[in-house]
């Protein structure tokens, strides 16, 4: 009956907690095998297993806070989200998304029988051990000792001649003597070579006798642990497990530019359409299977429409929650063709392509107050910022400009924020401008100011506020679209310093359509300068800027630059791709 | 079985104890690099070490409050802090701290600044003032040491008459593979700067006694408040230190993942690959 070591680290499904040991906002300390994990419940239920270090600078997870959605690394406050562990927010560069797509490594975890079940390596779905019953966890006691030793001196323990029915890996349902001929079922954790937890499961005919029978098991199996250590120690004991540290991905460690074409890496499907608002629809695009990727506040995704069109929409989830993006889609009577696509031909059920989520309106946490600034349909980035700073508890206001009560989109995300929603209805544009007037009056050391809606608004905001003396990095902006007339005649040659490439731009075509047909790939989105996701380096040359991303300091410093519609006033760009 | 370390450890001086701690009477004993010393003040006032496994007298400079000594052959002195010698200075040692952790991991805690609004709540830094401003970091091959300036840190009471939070200006040094000296905006007096030096005796690998050093221009504080103050502070990074896996420093830039305000810790795992320092670290796989 022992065990080897080959045995034990063969992929397979082990206990590693009870589902007691996870209430919410509590993270526990778990091992198998030598690895150490954090295990915590989020506030939707989900149990997440992952390796207790995070990967900024190894500092166990397990003393970090469980902040229901979010597990928070206690030393530089880096946020790793629910379900996907991947990392939506890096405090000590609060202006910058963490693009780079920094993920935890994960293990999988399922609940059966009152514990948490889970397993290294590739292992088969997991199959409940027993029938689902009435089954109740006894207490979890930790023995020095192999784990195979340990299920081989429980087998030894039970009574004489009684059967023993095996369940691998390493599991036993027998009746120990001393226990009143009660039947329990033993899975042994093996926590280490030399460490193990023997992990119980009786069926409780009565919840009367819960303490009697857990005292009674308690007391035969602490006699079963002093009887197997003391044999222990009479052996040498074996060399612990070494837990094996995946190196981070190379594109973490070297920090390059990620470089996406507009793809459409994802399927989801659309699980819930409905009227919004009065001229909003809201789709919520839950994943085929498991969870969809991290995304931060502030974050768009592309949406390939039937018809071939793409679209940006804002994700107005809060934070951790992965199991769909819930987007707002406003039906436009001069639409170019995707509001229309989707109010009249996307229909519950339906799978549909998206891009991951990329973030170009990121939000900062570290303000001490913050002002949201919402007109019309420009509330869905807005929302899922204000669901952030309130799980957090960071002190924000959101402002929601609408035509009228109806039109105010989803009403009831807004309700659950309570007090720091404030409503403008049914304003025209003089006493609009009023009203943001007197928002944007009291600028304040560490404000910040968000700000997306129509053209005209946004341009009124940014008026108004470089008046009442707010820098320009403290108003931060998104718009819809962009609504210049883009000038496509100018000819001009761009260099590409890493690339090693010159490309004569033509009249007519964007310098991202030349690179894509020279093979050089770049991220973009809108295609229309309004998203920000085409942003690059500028080394050399002016820029003849025809976006509305960029803020005046940012075009002035001739720096930076969208590819999708701004050229060259010079007759040279060197870019940095 | 302990690694034997290489040069640029071995023929280090390494700090053992605070000069005031060490009196005539019983050798006291300590760990260094795994190996046994025994030390004591002889009678002529001159600091005595020796090996315990082979009974070799040590060689011992007293620098800076602390007496240190070396393993191998050490170069003539050690590095220099001149602002310890100015009269009006209050210098004092802070204590000496056991800390299970590598000494490259607690000299790598003290360069940098991002962990303040979580570590040292209300104190170094506080939430939501959490961004860390670009600095720079140059490894200076001339004076064998590591310099980060420019470096500046929201802090909540940067100075008792404060009543409003205020960037503070850090200048840090790393001298030594495990030592390192900082300079922070004096609130005293503003053209002169504090003095804080962390230097790590490595007992094994995987633990220190870490040596704290102040040396203040303060006429208000006693020193006993001034101790206090910094070993408050270094309570609040040993336990995260304790659970910082794995122990050793890793110098492989894939085990981790740095970001910009990891610049100086970067130019640090840089600088020790560089030096072949072998001993606290994994280093990179070849």
């Amino acid at each position: 009956m022992t065990q080897t070591m080959t045995d034990i680290r063969h992929p397979a499904w082990h206990p590693i907690a009870s589902s007691e040991d996870l209430p919410f906002r509590h993270v526990y300390h778990g091992q198998l095998l030598g690895q150490e994990f954090a295990v915590w419940r989020a506030d939707d239920g989900n149990v997440n297993v992952w390796e207790n270090r995070c990967l900024h600078r190894g500092v166990r997870l397990s003393i970090g806070l469980n902040e229901g959605a979010e597990l928070k690394c206690q030393y530089h406050g880096w946020r790793y989200a629910n379900r996907s562990a991947g990392c939506t927010y890096i405090p000590a560069h609060p202006a910058d998304a963490p693009a780079r797509r920094i993920t935890n490594r994960t293990f999988p975890a399922v609940e059966s029988l009152g514990l948490v079940w889970s397993a290294m390596g590739d292992v088969t779905p997991f199959a409940p051990p027993l029938p689902e019953g009435n089954w109740m966890p006894l207490r979890p006691l930790p023995v020095n000792a192999r784990p195979g030793a340990v299920l081989a001196a429980l087998t030894a323990a039970r009574e004489a001649e009684s059967d023993v029915e095996s369940l691998p890996p390493l599991g036993a349902r027998l009746v120990l003597t001393g226990v009143d001929g009660r039947a329990a079922v033993f899975f042994v954790q093996p926590v280490d070579s030399g460490r193990a937890v023997i992990r119980g499961v009786v069926e409780a005919e009565s919840w009367d006798d819960q303490l009697s029978l857990l005292r009674l098991f308690n007391e035969r199996l602490s006699t079963l642990r002093r009887q197997v250590e003391a044999e222990m120690a009479l052996e040498e004991a074996p060399e612990p497990l070494v837990p094996v540290y995946e190196p981070v991905s190379l594109e973490l460690a070297t920090m390059p530019d990620l470089r996406f074409g507009r793809q459409a890496k994802l399927r989801v499907r659309v699980a819930r359409k409905w009227q919004a608002g009065a001229d909003v629809t809201g789709l919520e695009l839950a994943a085929l299977e498991g969870h969809l990727p991290t995304f931060q506040p502030g974050a768009h995704l592309d949406l390939f429409l039937p018809n071939g069109l793409i679209r940006q929409y804002s994700i107005t989830n809060g934070p951790g929650e992965l199991l769909s993006y819930t987007v707002g889609v406003k039906r436009e009577p001069d639409s170019r063709g995707g509001s229309v696509a989707i109010a009249d031909e996307l229909r519950e059920g339906d799978v549909v392509a998206i891009s991951e989520p990329r973030n170009n309106f990121p939000l900062r946490r570290d303000a001490t107050r913050t002002i949201l600034i919402a007109g019309g349909i420009g509330i869905t980035p807005l929302l899922a910022m204000a669901k952030t700073l309130a799980s957090s508890r960071l002190p924000f206001e959101l402002h929601v400009f609408a035509r009228s009560p109806e039109h105010v989109a989803f009403p009831e995300a807004l309700d659950k924020l309570g007090e720091s929603v404030v409503p403008h209805i049914g304003l025209d544009p003089a006493g609009t401008a009023a009203e943001i007037e007197q928002l944007v009056s009291g600028y304040g050391f560490a404000r910040h100011l968000y700000v997306c809606g129509p053209g005209p608004m946004l341009d009124l905001v940014r008026r108004r506020t470089a008046e009442a003396g707010w820098p320009e990095e403290a108003v931060h902006f998104e718009y819809f679209k962009n609504v210049n007339e883009i000038d496509l005649s100018s000819t001009f040659t761009v260099e590409l310093a890493r690339s090693a490439l010159t490309l004569a731009i033509p009249s007519g075509k964007s310098i991202l359509e030349v690179m894509r047909e020279n093979g050089v790939d770049a991220p973009s989105s809108c295609e229309q300068g309004a998203c920000g996701t085409c942003l690059t380096t500028v080394l050399e040359g002016i820029p003849d800027h025809q976006d509305v991303y960029l803020n005046d300091t940012e075009r002035r410093s001739n720096s930076c630059m969208m590819t999708c519609v701004s050229r060259a006033k010079s007759d040279r760009l060197v870019l940095d791709i | 079985m302990p690694i034997a370390p290489s040069a640029a450890i071995l023929d280090a001086w390494h700090v053992f104890s605070a000069a005031a701690e060490i009196g005539p009477g019983p050798y006291r004993s300590t760990l260094l690099l795994d190996t046994r010393l025994d030390y004591r003040r002889g009678t002529n006032g001159e600091v005595e070490v020796r090996r315990r496994d082979t009974g070799a007298a040590l060689l011992v400079i007293e620098r800076y409050g602390f007496a240190w000594t070396s393993l191998g052959s050490p170069p003539d002195d050690l590095f220099s802090i001149p602002e310890f010698y100015e009269p009006d200075r209050k210098n004092m040692s802070c204590g000496s701290l056991g800390v299970n952790v590598s000494a490259p991991r607690a000299v790598e805690n003290f360069l940098d600044m991002g962990h303040f609004p979580y570590v040292h709540t209300g104190i170094l830094g506080e939430e939501p003032h959490t961004e860390v401003k670009e600095y720079d970091v140059e490894i200076s091959y001339e004076r064998d040491e590591i310099l980060a300036t420019r470096c500046r840190f929201y802090q909540p009471r940067a100075a008792l008459s404060a009543d409003e939070g205020q960037d503070v200006e850090y200048i840090y040094r790393v001298p030594h593979p495990y030592c390192s000296v900082l300079y922070k905006s004096c609130p005293a007096d503003e053209s002169r700067l504090d003095v804080i030096g962390i230097f790590c005796q490595p007992m094994t690998e995987e633990t220190i006694r870490a040596h704290l050093l102040q040396s203040m221009i303060d006429d208000e504080n006693t020193i006993t408040a001034m101790r206090r103050f910094q070993q408050t502070i270094f309570g609040q990074d040993k336990p995260i230190l304790e659970n910082q896996y794995p122990k050793r420093l890793p110098l492989d830039p894939r085990a981790e993942t740095p970001i910009r305000a990891d610049k100086s810790a970067i130019a640090y795992r840089r600088w020790l690959s560089q030096k072949g320092v072998n001993y606290g670290v994994i280093p990179q796989a070849a």
